[in-house]
């Protein structure tokens, strides 16, 4: 199997191979490895306590492993950067609970997001363009938030806290978006919209989802991942994935 | 660009409050000096002085407030940067005293004499010169920042432990200025002083001058300050307060968005104590004590933090509390403050700036509400039924 990823290396946009991490003796990542190329979007479904949060973790650089490789664009070593560093190489992430600013507007949190230099002077001296600002107005038809611009995010209800936060990777515009569990707690029609705007952002980037919904993952339709116990149990289309009796012992059929 | 960036600190509050202390800046040295004590509109010079070292807790509490209010940063030491600026300011005053103190040495400040010093310690030099010593004023308490900051938010200090150490620096910094050999007059401080600019420190003119530049470096801070928040910068603070975590993943560098906002607090925090030095006629390693952050805190509180308005209220409301009360009943005073600490968090959790604040922008938007009402129903329909 090592062989077999390794040679993809060079061209993948995500590249984890070997990766193991524990915790107190506990192995959260035992041996995973995981590829994911540019343009794709992935489904990782998987019991609790599977890793995939963990995983999510080493790659935004808030967890580093114990051994193991993870490369980004095949050859910038993301387990030698912090968040900030690896927030700006084009890697955004979209936490399980919706972490928005909220005594922010939903204006001021696309802005803040939006993918300009980040230091102290030229945030201290930045002046709203023009162009930036038809960007956020760009971001915010797209997730469909934009009457309620003014708002504070914290006025604002579950579902709208979770496209907010959609918005602020895209404005971040990254390469690679990790999502976590972006359609926990929605309703139907919210889950649908969703899984239309995730279809839409990975026409021009990658993302990786991971999502316990399979009604979800069914509707967006793409290479489904199933993690159990820190390892690749099975990959592949979500109809191969859930006949597998291996994902069907450990997660499905629970 | 450094003027747009100012420009926009003016809103309307803001412009008020400066007006306001610019103001006073003028008017009360023109009370205290051009009308007799007898007349009725008289400002006394021990009120003037009292009002000029309330200002410079106000600018302390402001300082405070950036970081606190602002940033999430609860600092329980903001009161060793002020002791610090006080202490570069009172080198000034002493080397000023020359050859009039007790013992008559030219050179070296009474209690060096008195401890049998030969010579003037090295960083007592250049204190003579007041471009110097007003250097060192921010200098000193900036780089203190600078270099605890550094290691405190790079090793993601946060929250209560956070406070504990800034607690603890200061406590340290309190038990080395009592010692007699650092220098600085240990238990006694320094005192005695004579003049300031080739002026009498005692004088009506100095006091009052001393007043209006409290007053008008108050409104500076101000207008720096607010420009600050109202900058991308200042939401980017907001943001860290809110949601670190997220502000990370953004890509921003946490640790140096903090550092900028403690260093440049503390320089704030040593000009306040520059001045409220001169004012008071002493500085001793008293002011270092612990207790003094924490009021100030409850100064800050009391005022609304993460207003700019309301540290600058609640210091000049507390402290006139304290010195009304004080007077009347002395031992109460430390259970009147715990207590209002107490209900202020209870029953104000903005502060009264911030709760005024909250009132009159909920009946603003209840007025707008009835001015339009009809189309302001009209534009809510569609998003409830989507």
């Amino acid at each position: 199997m090592n062989q077999t990823i390794g040679q993809t290396k060079p061209t993948s946009l995500l590249y984890l191979d070997g990766v193991s991490v524990s915790f107190d003796g506990f192995k959260a990542l035992n041996a995973l490895s995981f590829v994911v190329e540019p343009g794709e979007l992935r489904a990782i479904i998987g019991p609790n306590g599977a890793g995939k949060t963990t995983m999510m973790d080493i790659i935004t650089g808030k967890t580093r492993p114990d051994e193991g490789q993870v490369f980004f664009k095949g050859e910038i070593d993301l387990t030698k950067r912090d968040e900030a560093e690896i927030a700006s190489l084009g890697i955004g992430r979209k936490f399980q609970k919706p972490t928005v600013f909220e005594s922010h507007t939903v204006w001021d949190n696309l802005e803040l997001a939006l993918n300009r230099k980040r230091g102290v002077f030229s945030t201290l001296f930045y002046r709203l363009t023009a162009e930036d600002r038809a960007r956020i107005e760009e971001i915010l038809a797209t997730i469909r938030m934009s009457p309620r611009r003014d708002d504070l995010a914290a006025n604002l209800s579950h579902g709208q806290k979770q496209w907010l936060e959609i918005g602020m990777l895209l404005a971040q515009e990254p390469e690679l978006l990790l999502v976590d569990e972006p359609v926990a707690g929605m309703t139907d029609a919210e889950t649908a919209e969703t899984a239309i705007l995730l279809k839409e952002i990975a026409k021009s980037r990658s993302v990786v989802v991971v999502e316990h919904d399979m009604g979800f993952i069914r509707e967006l339709g793409v290479k489904v991942t199933c993690l159990a116990e820190g390892a690749v149990l099975a990959e592949g289309s979500i109809d191969f994935v859930s006949s597998d009796p291996k994902v069907i012992e450990n997660y499905l059929g629970r | 660009m450094i003027t747009s960036f100012l420009m926009r600190s003016f809103d309307r509050s803001i412009l008020i409050a400066v007006a306001i202390l610019v103001g006073l800046a003028m008017l009360v040295p023109a009370l205290n000096l051009l009308t007799a004590p007898d007349h009725p509109l008289h400002v006394p010079t021990y009120l003037v002085s009292l009002f000029g070292k309330y200002l410079t807790y106000a600018l302390l509490a402001l300082a405070l407030d950036l970081v606190w209010g602002f940033c999430g940063i609860l600092s329980l030491g903001h009161a060793a940067f002020f002791a610090l600026g006080g202490y570069a300011m009172g080198m000034y005053l002493m080397r000023q005293i020359g050859a009039r103190g007790s013992y008559g040495n030219p050179l070296l400040p009474d209690f060096m004499v008195f401890l049998n010093w030969k010579e003037l310690p090295w960083f007592w030099h250049g204190f003579d010169m007041f471009w110097f010593a007003a250097l060192m004023v921010v200098l000193v308490p900036g780089l203190l920042a600078f270099v605890f900051g550094w290691f405190a938010f790079r090793s993601r200090v946060n929250g209560v432990y956070l406070s504990i150490i800034t607690q603890a620096m200061t406590y340290a910094l309190l038990l080395a200025f009592f010692r007699n050999d650092m220098g600085f007059g240990g238990n006694n401080g320094l005192t005695d002083f004579k003049d300031i600019l080739g002026f009498n420190i005692q004088a009506n003119g100095t006091r009052a001058a001393l007043f209006a530049a409290s007053a008008l470096m108050l409104a500076l801070c101000l207008i720096l300050t607010s420009a600050i928040v109202r900058s991308k910068y200042g939401k980017v603070l907001v943001a860290v307060r809110d949601a670190e975590s997220r502000t990370r993943f953004l890509g921003y560098r946490v640790e140096h968005i903090k550092l900028f906002a403690f260093t440049l607090s503390a320089m704030m925090a040593g000009i306040a104590g520059a001045l409220y030095v001169p004012q008071v006629g002493i500085i001793n390693p008293g002011e270092f004590e612990p207790g003094n952050s924490i009021e100030v805190v409850i100064w800050t509180a009391v005022g609304g933090r993460g207003t700019l308005i309301g540290p600058i209220v609640g210091a000049i409301l507390v402290n006139g509390g304290k010195s009304i009360f004080t007077a009347a009943f002395p031992e109460f005073w430390l259970f009147a403050l715990g207590g209002l600490f107490v209900l202020v968090t209870l029953f104000l959790p903005k502060g009264v700036v911030g709760t005024a604040g909250a009132y009159f922008a909920r009946r603003r938007a209840e007025l707008r509400g009835q001015a339009a009402e009809t189309p302001n129903n009209l534009a809510v329909e569609p998003m409830a039924a989507e």
